[in-house]
């Protein structure tokens, strides 16, 4: 997804000339080719993630459009007073950049497990989150943020994650989910790095005779309702998918929605990382596996939840 | 009111003589900038404010007032004149970093003045902003700290002492002037003569007094909170006028 944004960005700041990209200095071999072409657009802050990201504010005050980029929960959490005051209060045109989010830098700790920064971001007033679902979600979506001009989170995973759209050009919209595939039986609401499992554990699940619908929901403020509630009326369960805390990410937004609705009452699960600082040690497939965030995962909790809505699988 | 006190005469000389702005038009891309970095001391600006037009002064009548259009922090929605709302401390020296560089970068005339209490001097992104200024040779901004000694708790020097302090910001890369900050005959030819050094931003260092003006509040924490009763402020009043 880092090469999906990065490519996408220099296409962009060729037609755009207010884009201008400020990383809290990292990125290495990723930004060179911005670095290169655009140097006056260009900025590296240094290891100062609260300047990142005022600094960028300021410089959207100005007419700027900037894209302010840093990894795991460094351009969130360290800066969070300053992305919801400076930012999002001003409505300010800063796009914040997360790369390797959830476990992606697995082995590197819990210092560089970024598991709970949907839930922050979601909660500022104004901003928009989104969290593509392979390299082509994040190069569209790098693009319709930079159009829309206001506040947003952009939550990457790293590289080479494989392609779900099989199109360079799948609809895509700002705050519409997008039908990866159809199913009445069950609905796989995933968003960010969990869309390609969701698709992998669908099909296994079609071999069992289950047909279950998976909605990327790559933009999780504001939350595609409408597909939510249509697939509580048209689906017998709704499990969520993140590679995020079930506090207060894309599993929060979805049960907000349902309990707020008088028409749908459909069984639901939350799969996501408890609200534990992990002990274990490992890479991202490890810690995913371990936290049932896998294709085995979504298999095993799919027919339990089904049993619960008095289907037998 | 003891913070905003201790600001006037630079405000007063900031907007009165400094800013090259245009109330009619407060949206210029080329206006300059000011950004109240200290936001509890707010009363000062929007009196600013009010005195160069951008706002009736009768909005001032209503300040931390029920259903007002002024809150007790610099806020910029809707009122005209404010560059930033601020309040947390910390924030406005990289604000305006972030205005002076795209001012450098893009050739463009105007300049950033900001301005400081010594309290959010123990802010660590005060000195990341500190240390991205000189950097970048900005010599577009201009730091202002209001060193009236006394922060939130005690007197900065028995908090968190900032000494020395007009080294700390010599050190970084400023181009440092200290002044008395109540005496217009010092806070206007240092405002004027920025960039003090070429390439390098502009630090001048106040020396004020915390409710300077009111006899009972000067160089009293106690005047970092309470708004005076009514007694007080008849008294205050009188006081000020007389000095007027």
């Amino acid at each position: 997804m880092r090469p999906a944004f990065l490519r996408s960005l220099v296409e962009l700041a060729e037609r755009d000339e207010r884009i201008n990209l400020v990383v809290g200095d990292l990125g290495f071999g990723l930004v060179e080719p911005f670095m290169e072409k655009y140097p006056g657009r260009f900025l590296n802050i240094g290891v100062a993630e609260q300047n990142l990201i005022a600094v960028s504010t300021g410089m959207a005050m100005c007419g700027k459009v900037v894209f302010a980029y840093s990894i795991a929960n460094f351009p969130t959490l360290r800066c969070l007073e300053q992305i919801r005051n400076d930012i999002c209060h001003h409505e300010a045109s800063v796009i914040v950049v997360s790369v390797g989010c959830g476990f992606n830098y697995g082995t590197l700790g819990v210092t560089h497990h970024a598991t709970e920064d949907i839930a922050l971001m979601r909660a500022l007033p104004g901003m928009t989150v989104v969290a593509p679902g392979d390299p082509v979600e994040a190069a569209l979506a790098t693009r319709a943020l930079a159009g829309q001009t206001r506040p947003a989170y952009l939550r990457l995973g790293k590289a080479g994650e494989p392609r779900v759209h099989q199109s360079d050009a799948p609809a895509f919209e700002l705050g519409k989910a997008i039908s990866v595939r159809k199913g009445s039986d069950v609905t796989l609401i995933a968003t960010g790095t969990m869309l390609y499992d969701s698709v992998r554990a669908a099909e296994r699940l079609a071999e069992q005779g289950i047909e279950a619908r998976v909605l990327s929901m790559h933009t999780i403020k504001p939350l595609d309702a409408d597909a939510v509630l249509s697939a509580a009326r048209e689906t017998r369960a709704i499990m969520t998918v993140e590679e995020h805390s079930v506090i207060g990410g894309l599993g929060s937004a979805v049960a907000e929605t349902l309990a707020e609705s008088s028409e749908a009452r459909v069984p639901f699960k939350r799969l996501g990382i408890p609200s534990v600082f992990t002990r274990e040690v490992g890479n991202q497939d490890h810690l995913k596996n371990f936290y049932s965030l896998s294709v085995d995962g979504i298999l095993q909790n799919v027919p339990a939840l089904l049993a619960t809505a008095g289907v037998h699988s | 009111m003891g913070s905003s006190f201790s600001t006037v005469e630079v405000l007063a000389a900031i907007y009165g003589k400094v800013l090259r702005l245009d109330p009619a038009h407060p949206g210029d891309p080329n206006r300059d900038r000011f950004v109240l970095s200290k936001g509890h001391g707010c009363a000062a600006l929007y009196a600013a404010l009010a005195e160069r037009g951008f706002f009736p002064k009768s909005w001032l009548d209503g300040f931390y007032q029920n259903g007002a259009k002024l809150a007790s922090h610099a806020t910029h929605w809707g009122v005209p004149g404010v560059e930033a709302s601020t309040g947390s401390l910390g924030h406005g020296l990289a604000l305006a970093c972030g205005m002076a560089l795209v001012g450098k970068r893009d050739l463009r005339p105007y300049r950033v003045f900001t301005l400081l209490s010594d309290g959010e001097c123990d802010e660590g992104s005060t000195w990341e902003a500190a240390l991205f200024a000189p950097f970048h040779r900005l010599d577009n901004l201009v730091a202002i700290v209001d060193y009236n000694k006394i922060q939130s708790l005690g007197r900065v020097k028995d908090v968190l002492d900032l000494e020395p302090f007009g080294a700390k910001w010599k050190a970084f890369g400023w181009a440092v002037r200290e002044i008395d900050g109540h005496d217009l005959g010092e806070v206007l030819p240092a405002l004027v003569s920025v960039p003090f050094e070429k390439a390098r931003p502009s630090c001048i260092i106040a020396h004020t007094v915390k409710g300077k003006g009111v006899s009972f509040m000067e160089d009293k924490l106690l005047w970092h909170y309470r708004p005076p009763n009514d007694e007080e402020f008849e008294k205050a009043l009188a006081e000020l006028e007389a000095a007027a």
